[in-house]
């Protein structure tokens, strides 16, 4: 059994929670002894890209400080906008002057030493499970299932905190055929969905999913799967009239179908479940 | 006559090109325009100047810049920055107008949340769009 400190966000315990639900049962059956970090707080979801607001790093670097408490020099994230916070601001901060200022911000906490590794789920699969470990797991294979990955932004860029090749990223096809699925990487999967745009300019993100999910049937996805809850939300919710109806998941769903899970929480998964014994109807 | 060439930053109008500077951690002149920040671009359609012009009104200190909805459409998605030949994070650039504004009083339009609206989209739209 390894161990390993988890930091979930605030979608995870919300609109996300299939995928949290698959993704920690994956994660036992694979040894993994994964411990919440007590006392989180929202992350912030977008990175500030501003030299002189340290304010808005509090959030981040208050959970890394918890993480710290544990005498955990690591924590996980199966968010992509939560990796991307956490793990830029553990970067930011971590020059002394700022480091000597945060703290006097956090002033009742501990103080943040720095050195704290954001990993997230997919360079875990990749780096420490493995995909071969991985397969081996495998109880109910997703049979060839054409799967389109979508990666979005905070997976990919900027370059210092890629998960992955920004022009050329693979891990998550890696993880689609480890679970026995056919990956389709469609060009789209690595352009932006709109984000926090959906809070007043739906006709921008609306485009923006058509689009993407244009590409991805073009290339022959059956169903598309992502990491951010956002961009889930997005490719699900403000998907236009007339887009493509393939079913959008997380990963979590994927890794729990595949690892024989029946829990309620990813039943809307399960229920799916068409004839063929795939994990989902095409939809399409 | 005389005739001499000054092609130094000093000529420019820069306390407005500094500030940004400083907010971004981006050099603006480091731009040499070619455009590939704007091809790129996934939200270009929608805005009322090209990623390349609103960095081109900062390199002339033009402080219009502030005026434009370009850095509000701009979501941050760093598709520029991992492309730009010059290393230019244009992001950076969006991030330290919208900052700008904001600190100035020059508010982008009102935004009504349009239902459902997920907290991560609701957290990531008030940490981006006020002070
Ligand atoms: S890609 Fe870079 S150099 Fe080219 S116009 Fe955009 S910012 Fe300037
Ligand atoms: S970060 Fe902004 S300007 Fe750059 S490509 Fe994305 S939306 Fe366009």
């Amino acid at each position: 059994m390894k161990t390993i400190a988890y930091f979930p966000g605030c979608a995870m315990k919300d609109q996300a929670r299939p995928d949290e639900a698959g993704t920690l049962h994956a994660l036992a059956l694979l040894g993994y002894e994964v411990t919440e970090i007590p006392r989180w707080n929202c992350c912030g979801t977008v990175y500030s890209l501003a030299q002189d607001d340290l304010m808005r790093h509090v959030g981040p670097v208050r959970n890394l400080v918890r993480v710290q408490g544990m005498g955990e020099g690591r924590v996980l994230t199966l968010c992509a906008m939560c990796y991307g916070t956490l793990a830029r601001s553990a970067r930011f901060v971590a020059e002394p002057e700022r480091l000597a200022r945060i703290n006097a911000f956090l002033d009742t906490e501990d103080d943040f030493r720095g050195g704290i590794e954001v990993v997230h789920l997919l360079t875990l699969l990749r780096d420490e499970v493995g995909y071969e470990k991985l397969a081996a797991q495998v109880k109910r294979t997703l049979d060839g299932l054409k799967v389109g990955t979508y990666y979005g932004c905070v997976l990919l860029r900027p370059r210092l905190f890629a998960v992955d090749d920004p022009d050329r990223p693979e891990v998550m096809e890696r993880v689609v055929e480890a679970l026995g699925g056919t990956p389709v990487a469609f060009p789209e999967r690595t352009e932006c969905c709109g984000a926090y745009l959906t809070v007043g300019r739906t006709d921008i993100v609306g485009d923006r999913v058509g689009r993407i999910l244009r590409s991805a049937r073009g290339g022959g996805a059956e169903v598309v799967v992502t990491t951010c809850p956002l961009c889930q939300f997005n490719l699900d919710e403000r998907r236009p009239a007339g887009a493509p109806t393939l079913p959008v998941l997380y990963l979590g769903q994927l890794l729990a179908w595949a690892m024989g899970l029946d829990e309620p929480a990813v039943a809307a998964l399960v229920s799916k479940e068409p004839a063929t014994g795939r994990p989902v109807s095409t939809g399409v | 006559m005389a005739s001499e060439l000054d092609l130094s930053r000093d000529r420019l109008d820069a306390p407005f090109a500094r500030r940004v500077e400083e907010l971004s951690g981006e050099n603006p002149y480091a731009c040499y325009q070619c455009g590939k920040c704007s091809a790129g671009c996934p939200f270009a359609d929608y805005m009322d100047a090209l990623p390349n012009q609103v960095l081109r009104l900062v390199q002339l200190g033009d402080a219009s810049a502030l005026e434009l909805s370009a850095p509000w459409v701009c979501a941050s998605c760093l598709a520029c920055g991992v492309r730009c030949p010059k290393g230019v994070d244009i992001a950076t650039t969006m991030e330290a107008l919208r900052i700008l504004a904001l600190r100035r009083g020059i508010s982008p339009a009102p935004v009504t949340p349009d239902r459902p609206c997920p907290q991560i989209a609701l957290v990531g739209a008030y940490r981006k769009l006020t002070p």
